[in-house]
């Protein structure tokens, strides 16, 4: 069948078969940020946003992104080392499998609440998980860069 | 793993209706919960063309869409201001953001499945779901039937005058919930639903003449717990015991009861 999406801004039209979930699709395309996990839609690796909003590629049939822009962390290079600096600043990870789809959820929590208290990003992500850490210090990450974005960006 | 040979993106719900009937053929919400199954199908159904991804409000009711997901419930002001948001309490521990975006309201009440918060919750409202060729039913009527080949369009909630609380237990974070109970009070009567018993959820009615008037708030609400633990059944699975689901059963209900006990 034939699939036509956006993909973080490049128009894409392609023949697929009808059961390519979406994190397969991507994973083909080069987008290797995109990674499974869990296999069971629980983890957050997957994370990518469908017209802007964060969705898991692992659970999401390819079909269905048809007509429709998909974004994943390789499109949002900018945004996202902006922010990781701080969560390497805390030392937050270990192993980093976790991390482009935790980065991914907390742009997503950005856009939405640009100005979350510490329940509000913990509900956000709490469909995020990482083996590794006990996410104090990826909140401390967190907090110290919506500071610094509040500064309007100066240490 | 799940595959299919086909994807179709129905035009109509007749279309939608007729693939329906055909066992190898498999109508999707969500597909969270399909994706984990071992599946081999010939056709997938997708509805996502029909609109029916909206939550539609009147004065009289809330028409929901079988295709809206589980965060536009969460995140929806007319449901959580009616419900003084026990609506967006149940739904906002179910794994994440992601998963909720995903995740269908037609699929979570379609699949009656004995985990489901969003059931537990709706079984407490005045709600009904809209059936392609069964047409409109109580949902209390619908999570009891055998499941068949027709199509839930839409799930109706009557605005009428209550109040409503949810409470749930889990043993981490994000986990299915332990135990979950929803309360509510309308048509002056006490509406106590429990879900994750594990079974899937059960509504019991309980008018309030049939409890002791006199009693304070607090008296009454620990009653309608009691009353609440004896009169559902539970069991054990590997989240808990049946006799910590009735321990669990008194203590939710009571906060449940007395967070909706009108002024």
């Amino acid at each position: 069948m034939q699939l036509t999406l956006n993909l973080n801004g490049t128009p894409l039209h392609e023949e697929i078969a009808p059961d390519t979930l979406l994190l397969d699709f991507l994973r083909a395309h080069g987008c290797k940020s995109v990674k499974r996990g869990c296999e069971t839609s629980n983890c957050g690796l997957c994370t990518v946003f469908l017209d802007g909003r964060p969705i898991l590629s692992c659970s999401f049939l390819a079909a269905r992104a048809d007509g429709h822009e998909v974004t994943t962390l390789e499109g949002l290079q900018e945004e996202a080392r902006e922010f990781a600096a701080f969560i390497a600043d805390q030392g937050a990870e270990q192993c980093g499998f976790c991390n482009p789809g935790f980065v991914m959820n907390a742009l997503a929590l950005f856009r939405e609440n640009p100005d979350p208290d510490e329940e509000e990003i913990k509900e956000y992500l709490a469909g995020n998980l990482c083996r590794c850490s006990g996410y104090e210090g990826q909140l401390r990450g967190i907090c110290s860069f919506l500071k610094w974005k509040k500064q309007g960006g100066r240490p | 793993m799940f595959t299919c040979k086909e994807y179709r993106k129905v035009e109509t719900l007749e279309e939608a209706w007729q693939l329906n009937q055909k066992k190898s053929n498999l109508l999707i919400g969500g597909m969270l919960w399909v994706k984990m199954g071992h599946r081999n199908v010939q056709t997938v159904i997708d509805l996502t063309g029909l609109e029916l991804n909206k939550i539609e409000e009147n004065e009289q009711e809330f028409q929901i869409g079988c295709m809206t997901t589980l965060r536009q419930m969460e995140e929806h002001e007319g449901l959580n201001s009616y419900t003084n948001g026990a609506i967006r309490e149940s739904i906002r521990h179910i794994v994440g953001v992601q998963f909720r975006n995903g995740a269908t309201v037609g699929g979570s009440i379609f699949g009656r499945f004995g985990f489901s918060d969003i059931l537990t919750m709706l079984l407490a409202m005045d709600s009904f779901v809209e059936l392609y060729k069964g047409g409109l039913i109580p949902l209390n009527e619908f999570v009891n039937r055998r499941r068949d080949r027709d199509i839930l369009v839409r799930i109706i909630i009557r605005k009428t005058p209550g109040t409503f609380a949810y409470h749930s237990a889990r043993n981490a974070r994000t986990d299915f919930p332990t135990l979950a109970a929803a309360v509510s009070y309308y048509n002056e009567a006490w509406h106590v639903s429990i879900g994750a018993r594990p079974g899937r959820a059960m509504l019991l009615t309980v008018k309030e003449e049939s409890t002791n008037a006199e009693k304070s708030r607090e008296e009454f609400a620990k009653s309608l717990g009691e009353y609440t633990a004896e009169h559902i059944p539970v069991g054990t699975n590997l989240r808990g015991s049946a006799a910590y689901r009735r321990q669990l059963i008194k203590v939710l209900v009571k906060r449940a009861c007395l967070e909706a006990s009108p002024e």
